[in-house]
């Protein structure tokens, strides 16, 4: 390998708790970033807001630190304004299934070719410990005081159910395999989810949990077949790390707007102001 | 008098239910009186119902250039009752009234004129076509050749090949009807134009969606909404063939942040929508403020609060598009005020957005958006022989030079004018952090209490520096009427034209105004308006909202200039969704004139006419 993960990482410090799950990440993204050798000026990394949404100041690459919720309709936006660029979408669970949540379907219809990283910590870290879609049923925080009402999504389920052409999950505690999984969703043409389990050390400490209960995917798990992936995912007791499902002949979104272009006839505005002569 | 202007006009409404194709009627016969050589312009006002509801279309027709719909119709077309009970006080004796034959109309005060339209449908077993038989009827009351006719509907109906023959054949039968029942020579037809101008037809819609297109826009993400989907529907067709993208985001809140990420990748990027969706937008309007990333936001404005009246006109997201925003978040909002000028703003809006790095909110309405209008042709893109205003400059985003980036680049570079040069994904050298926290020069965050101020200061400062660019350029309003009148209006967007026909009723009382449209609301051309105020002595602001924004605005920014100069605000508000007749604008400025009369007086004294114009007022408020 010619170059280096330290080469995509900026001067800024990270804001986040030592032990926080979110270092391992960064680690594991960039070290993917440089098993591809990927130049640092073709990548552009699109967050949203929450303390894993901070996460482009750390990188050496081109980023944006957007609005709430958002970062999926930024690069989404970045990747049709320039496909020839490696765009990444990382936010939180807070950020990418509440707020956000409605744009997942819509990321995967399109087949958008970029990967989206979710730093699921099972809780709003930012904002100092409130439930978050991920948070399980009971769970008693300030904004919850006689436990939460609501059950958590199973984000590979949901994702798998939008007809996500790459599911993955990743756990902080196996920063390898992250690498590894994020390497293939780089390298997948379309769009990619990876759910990384990675946990909040100060608000919801599940490091023990998850060590305990995060096992890899059955020995001859499928990635193209999807019933497989689905009842793997239904498995929430023991919650299976890797490549739950991948198709990688779907055509991505880019590449279809390209062929629209291409096929066009193309037009000067003269032509088109003809049109309308009375 | 049934309209205003000094010039011939004929002005058509059609009345019908929605479904019964009166829209298509409408439009059809529009584009017919076009192709002959008239100049038209239309108006549309349909219920949010996809079906049923009542429908109108007005177009009016002239030999010149027509300035708005005309208040009171010279022929009405009543494909059912209400057409009539809606708009028989707008009808006038002269009125020519093609109705329905089996309806049962009240007595009415013009000259009627039955169509069996229906039973002539039943007859060729095509009751669809019903529209088809007035279209034809109408085609013989004008007098205008059946072939051209047929030729417009064959190319304005390719796509229902189907129906097409069906059509054709019920607007024969219509005409055949009328010229065997009404051979008499009809009232209101007007003279065939000797020569043939070269015209586009245009709808603010397409006009807005060829402004982006000559602008160079690449890249929309918007959102399906009323009525601003037909400039997306346009730009669909089109931006595939200028090598460009079109997404049908998933909400408005997507749509913006798509454009935002087109636009930092390096195209030219816009949405389109209407106030709901503005509000949705707001946020996202402002990490384009803060990450200083250029945008242009289409607004075509319809009535609200809420869902309000989805379908109908309104001038009321003025204050929202200015100042809706957290923090201070600085933008341009451009108004343009004809279908014409819907094209030279919309390329304007890129120049400026692109030239200084910032979002800019242009300001249409359904109203403006939905009407067709002739327009001449757009010869030369940066100032038309017979326009005044060459105001169009391409201005572009300001890159790094390769030195630059080779050096200590920094995205957010504080410089004189505010505005840094601005890399793209993909630069060697020109990394950078689009960083919607306060941040530093290179974009990283940085929350020091005199870094905010300071960034916040470059920021608004590009406003200051477009302030100053917007003096020079003619382009930031436009000013016509008597110079240096002591009387005035100051208006903004689509009113226009309805404002200049008054003024012409006016003038030919000798009655003699002057009138600013400013093209840019913010920054607002200050010179330009400040030079315009230096004679008055009362304004009238009308504006078709309900609590008088654009007179908010004009009092909070010119507080100072207005008290000096003792200048009185006279307000006209209109919030019904339907734009202003010319004689609301007519007789509000003879109230303004009735209640500064000492002041016009001392004016213009010797004016006879005006004291009694304005009697003539009184007396009808008295009597009232």
């Amino acid at each position: 390998m010619s170059r280096k993960a330290s080469e995509y990482r900026s001067h800024v410090k990270p804001i986040w708790c030592p032990g926080c799950g979110d270092y391992a990440v960064l680690n594991a993204l960039t070290r993917a970033f440089a098993s591809l050798e990927l130049r640092n000026e073709n990548i552009m990394v699109a967050s949203g807001i929450g303390c894993s949404s901070r996460f482009p100041a750390f990188l050496k690459t081109y980023g944006i630190h957007g609005v709430h919720g958002r970062p999926l309709p930024l690069a989404t936006g970045i990747k049709l304004g320039n496909p020839s660029l490696t765009v990444v979408a990382v936010g939180g669970d807070g950020d990418g299934f509440s707020i956000g949540g409605g744009h997942i379907p819509h990321a995967a219809r399109r087949n958008i070719d970029l990967p989206y990283i979710v730093m699921d910590n099972n809780i709003y870290g930012m904002t100092k410990g409130q439930p978050s879609p991920t948070s399980p049923r009971g769970l008693q925080r300030k904004a919850s005081p006689y436990g939460s009402q609501e059950r958590p999504l199973n984000p590979i389920l949901m994702t798998l159910a939008y007809g996500t052409t790459f599911v993955a999950r990743a756990f902080s505690g196996q920063p390898k395999q992250m690498a590894d999984i994020f390497r293939q969703a780089l390298l997948h043409p379309g769009f990619a989810f990876v759910q990384v389990l990675s946990p909040c050390i100060t608000f919801h400490n599940t490091y023990d949990h998850y060590r305990e209960i995060c096992r890899p995917l059955p020995e001859g798990h499928n990635a193209q077949d999807l019933q497989a992936a689905m009842t793997a995912a239904l498995e929430t007791e023991t919650q299976y790390l890797g490549i739950f499902y991948r198709d990688d002949q779907q055509l991505p979104y880019s590449r279809r707007l390209q062929l629209l272009r291409d096929r066009a006839p193309k037009l000067t505005l003269e032509t088109v102001l003809d049109r309308f002569r009375r | 008098m049934s309209n205003h202007d000094a010039d011939p006009t004929v002005v058509i409404r059609f009345g019908g239910e929605g479904g019964q194709g009166t829209i298509t009627l409408g439009d059809l016969f529009t584009r017919i009186a076009a192709r002959l050589g008239l100049e038209v312009y239309s108006f549309r006002t349909y219920p949010a119902e996809i079906k049923g509801g009542q429908v109108t279309y007005q177009t009016r027709l002239g030999l010149q250039r027509v300035l708005s719909e005309g208040d009171e119709a010279d022929v009405m077309v009543a494909l059912n009752n209400r057409a009539w009970m809606e708009c028989h006080e707008d009808l006038c004796a002269r009125s020519a009234f093609i109705h329905e034959a089996s309806l049962e109309m009240p007595p009415h005060c013009g000259r009627g004129y039955p169509i069996p339209a229906a039973q002539i449908a039943r007859q060729h077993e095509w009751e669809r076509g019903y529209n088809f038989v007035f279209l034809g009827a109408l085609m013989w009351f004008f007098r205008w050749d059946l072939q051209l006719a047929e030729e417009v509907v064959r190319e304005r109906m390719q796509r229902h090949p189907q129906s097409l023959e069906h059509n054709l054949n019920l607007m024969q039968a219509g005409y055949d009807y009328a010229r065997d029942h009404y051979p008499e020579p009809f009232p209101h037809t007007l003279p065939q134009p000797e020569s043939v101008e070269e015209r586009l037809i245009l709808s603010g819609a397409d006009a807005l969606a060829l402004g982006a297109l000559a602008a160079g826009c690449k890249f929309y993400a918007g959102y399906p909404i009323t009525p601003a989907t037909p400039v997306m529907e346009s730009l669909a067709k089109y931006l595939p063939s200028f090598d460009g993208s079109l997404v049908q985001a998933e909400d408005e809140i997507a749509a913006i942040n798509m454009a935002i990420g087109g636009s930092i990748a390096g195209l030219r990027s816009m949405t389109a929508t209407s106030g709901p969706g503005l509000s949705l937008m707001i946020e996202a309007m402002g990490l384009a403020s803060m990450t200083e990333t250029p945008l242009v936001v289409l607004d075509v404005q319809r009535a609200g609060p809420s869902t309000g009246l989805p379908t109908k006109t309104s001038q009321g997201d003025l204050l929202i598009a200015m100042y809706g925003s957290h923090g201070a978040a600085p933008r341009f909002v451009l108004a343009p005020d004809s279908v014409k000028d819907c094209y030279y703003q919309m390329f304007n809006a890129f120049s400026l957005s692109e030239y200084f790095q910032m979002p800019v909110v242009v300001l249409c309405d359904q109203a403006m958006a939905s009407r067709v209008e002739t327009v001449p042709y757009p010869n030369d893109l940066w100032g038309e022989a017979d326009d005044p205003f060459p105001w169009c400059r391409p201005l572009e985003r300001q890159r790094p030079t390769a030195e630059a980036l080779q050096g200590d680049y920094r995205r957010y570079r504080d410089t004189e004018e505010g505005i840094s040069p601005m890399s793209e994904p993909g630069m060697p050298g020109g990394i950078y952090l689009a960083e919607s926290l306060e941040h530093d020069e290179y974009g990283y965050p940085n929350q020091d209490p005199e870094n905010h101020e300071r960034m916040m200061a470059k920021r608004t400062r590009k406003m200051e520096v477009a302030r100053k660019m917007l003096n020079t350029w003619k382009m930031s309003a436009r000013r016509w009427g008597h110079r240096g009148a002591s009387f005035g209006i100051i208006g903004w967007g689509s009113t226009r034209g309805a404002v200049r026909e008054a003024m012409a009723m006016l003038e030919a009382q000798g009655i003699l105004i002057e009138a600013l449209y400013p093209h840019s609301l913010r920054p607002m051309p200050d010179k330009e308006v400040l030079d315009f105020l230096d004679t008055k002595k009362a304004i009238l602001i009308p504006e078709l909202n309900f609590t008088g924004q654009f007179r908010r605005v004009i009092e909070h920014h010119y507080y100072k200039d207005l008290d000096v100069r003792d200048i009185h605000v006279h307000q006209l508000t209109k919030e019904q969704g339907l734009p202003f007749k010319v004689r609301e604008i007519y007789e509000a400025v003879l109230k303004m004139i009735a209640q500064e009369r000492e002041q016009w007086v001392a004016e213009q004294g010797d004016l006879v006419s005006v004291y009694e114009a304005v009697e003539r007022l009184e007396e009808g408020a008295n009597e009232s």
